[in-house]
């Protein structure tokens, strides 16, 4: 098997009496497009908070890219390649789109520090010019100075992907973000995705069937905090646990 | 709220109200109300002051309730340092923004861990706390505060004059609006910007936030310090009084009046308030009642200060 990019052994989070997360273990290897289904309250946004780091483990160990990562912070994790977007799409309303995404620039290692007190940032052409292309890759071409808030929600959802293609991550954690969009905005976004995937590595969450067995490679399905299976999308769609507890008022 | 751009009318009208007020001394004497530059000082003091504190509230969105103990640490240094034989600004100003921005760098390390009221609460409790401790300081004069004995020397000129604290003063002022306002449209100020927007996504754009939110806190601490020496220097004495809560209370109104957010509210807050106050004084023994309408007025008719009224000094197109 190829190398596991991102490990996650017997993870554990309880909320007051609800297992949000029991003995989860999971990994998503190199180079995979590998989606997370399950019903509503699953887990799914809980899991991708503890891997991302917002959130703490009662129990359990997280590695990505050879590394322990399980108590590292948020914006560790993100300078070590993972990034994150939201199931509520979280950008800066209040700024244009092309401030939004030369912010995820500047926020890059790479980028130069961001402890910079006199020059004007409009001297930066490199930031704008490079947020400039992915906005272009996400199809936002000609709304750089559209405050993101006045966007359609789908040109949200694009935006925020274009923020999390930015920080140039090796892991891409995607919470539904076919969520909310018409069926044109989520064609849109499956094929983006599609295109993303030669590239990058991609965990996804999502509700929409067609769109998980035609991007994933591999499928788990996490049901009440614990995983029941993992698999190709063939094996997944066999599964007789799987089509009782959740695919069978999917497909 | 966009990210902060000068307007491009800004530059060529804060150069001509800079020319404006290098002629205020001249002025005043000329009209015979020399007896106003003490006031004209004590403006640009509070407007340095309140300008820092709307670097933390209007850019960083930390509603700070405790930025009076910087001012008066910034203060106490000075008269501390007359009292230790140095009488020279060049060495005492840099000291009074030092100490209170080792301070600002100590209640921050604290405060910002926290968030809403309860940054309110601890920064109002760190301010009490300096407080109680200057009133109940015996050598530093308790109660009564730490008097000076006249003024400082700014690099061997003596600021004894009135006119000679005035420039003192609009030369600090200029200063920090200068960095200021490169700050807020350069990298850092952006962040601190986006971080008051959306402090999650920022996180999760990979930045360190608190570190940002930190050191934002400190300049404005050294900032506010800054100003509570040149007011130690003004009034001639470090008194407990300037460490109040009110005091703090009255750099947040400055603030909110002048245009939270904006480069020059601070500015415009204590032009405002300093001089509504010096005529309603005159006027009538109930000011702070008509102060307090005043206020309700610029929050009801401009919620946004009155440096909002001068049209958008927002947008964002680079690139
Ligand atoms: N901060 C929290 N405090 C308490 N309970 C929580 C918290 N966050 C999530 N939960 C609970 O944990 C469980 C899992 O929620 P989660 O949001 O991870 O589900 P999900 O699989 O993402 O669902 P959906 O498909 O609706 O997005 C739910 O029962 C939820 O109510
Ligand atoms: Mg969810």
């Amino acid at each position: 098997m190829a190398e596991a990019l991102l490990e996650v052994s017997r993870l554990s989070r309880r909320f007051g009496a609800v297992d949000a997360l029991k003995e989860v273990d999971f990994n998503v290897t190199a180079g995979e497009v590998h989606a997370l289904i399950g019903p509503n309250g699953a887990g799914k946004t809980t899991f991708i908070h503890h891997v991302s780091g917002a959130l703490q483990p009662d129990s359990g160990r997280i590695r990505f890219a050879g590394h322990d990562v399980t108590t590292l912070s948020m914006h560790r994790r993100v300078s070590a390649g993972m990034a994150r977007s939201y199931q509520i799409t979280n950008i800066f309303p209040g700024l244009s789109a092309l401030d939004n995404v030369a912010l995820a620039v500047q926020g890059r290692n790479d980028a130069g520090s961001s402890f910079r007190f006199w020059r004007p940032v409009g001297r930066e052409a490199a930031l704008f010019e490079e947020a400039k292309g992915y906005l272009e890759q996400v199809g936002l071409q000609g709304k750089d100075g559209a405050a993101a808030g006045m966007l359609s929600h789908g040109e949200q959802r694009a935006l925020e992907l274009a923020m999390v293609l930015a920080t140039r991550p090796k892991l891409l954690l995607l919470d539904e973000p076919m969520a909310g969009t018409g069926p044109e905005e989520s064609a849109r976004m499956v094929e983006l995705i599609e295109q993303l995937a030669r590239r990058v590595t991609i965990l996804l969450v999502e509700h929409d069937m067609a769109a998980v067995f035609r991007l994933a490679d591999r499928i788990s399905v996490l049901v009440n905090g614990q995983l029941i299976c993992t698999g190709t999308p063939e094996e997944v769609r066999n599964d007789a646990a799987v089509r009782r507890a959740y695919l069978g008022d999917h497909l | 709220m966009a990210l902060y751009r000068a307007a491009p009318w800004q530059k060529p009208l804060s150069l001509a109200l800079l020319l404006a007020a290098l002629a205020v001394p001249t002025v005043l004497t000329a009209l015979d109300q020399a007896f106003y530059i003490g006031f004209a000082t004590r403006v640009l003091i509070f407007a340095l002051a309140a300008s820092s504190l709307n670097l933390v509230l209007g850019f960083g969105g930390m509603v700070s309730l405790g930025h009076a103990a910087f001012l008066g640490a910034g203060a106490y240094v000075a008269a501390i340092c007359q009292q230790a034989g140095i009488n020279e600004a060049l060495i005492a100003f840099p000291l009074a923004m030092g100490v209170a921005g080792l301070f600002a760098l100590v209640v921050g390390a604290v405060s910002l861990r926290t968030r809403g009221v309860y940054f309110i609460m601890i920064t109002l409790a760190f301010a009490q706390m300096a407080y109680y401790l200057f009133v109940s300081a015996r050598s530093w004069g308790g109660d009564d505060g730490l008097p000076l004995n006249g003024r400082m020397t700014l690099g061997g000129l003596p600021l004894a004059s009135d006119d000679a604290l005035f420039y003192a003063a609009l030369l600090a002022l200029v200063a920090a609006m200068a960095l200021f306002g490169r700050l807020v449209d350069a990298r850092f100020g952006r962040v601190l910007q986006a971080i008051r927007e959306n402090e999650t996504r920022m996180e999760a754009l990979g930045y360190l936030v608190f570190r940002f939110r930190l050191v934002a806190f400190v300049l404005s601490g050294m900032g506010a310090g800054l100003a509570g020496a040149l007011l130690a220097n003004l009034t001639g004495l470090a008194s407990p009084n300037l460490l109040q809560w009110t005091q703090s209370g009255t750099l947040l109104v400055m603030v909110i009046i002048g245009g939270v957010g904006y480069l020059y509210g601070g500015v415009v807050g204590a032009v405002v308030l300093l001089m509504l106050e010096e005529m309603l004084v005159g006027f009538t023994a109930h000011w702070h009642i008509v102060l307090g309408l005043l206020l309700l007025a610029v929050v009801l008719f401009a919620p946004r200060g009155v440096a909002a009224l001068f049209g958008p000094t927002r947008g964002n197109d680079h690139g």
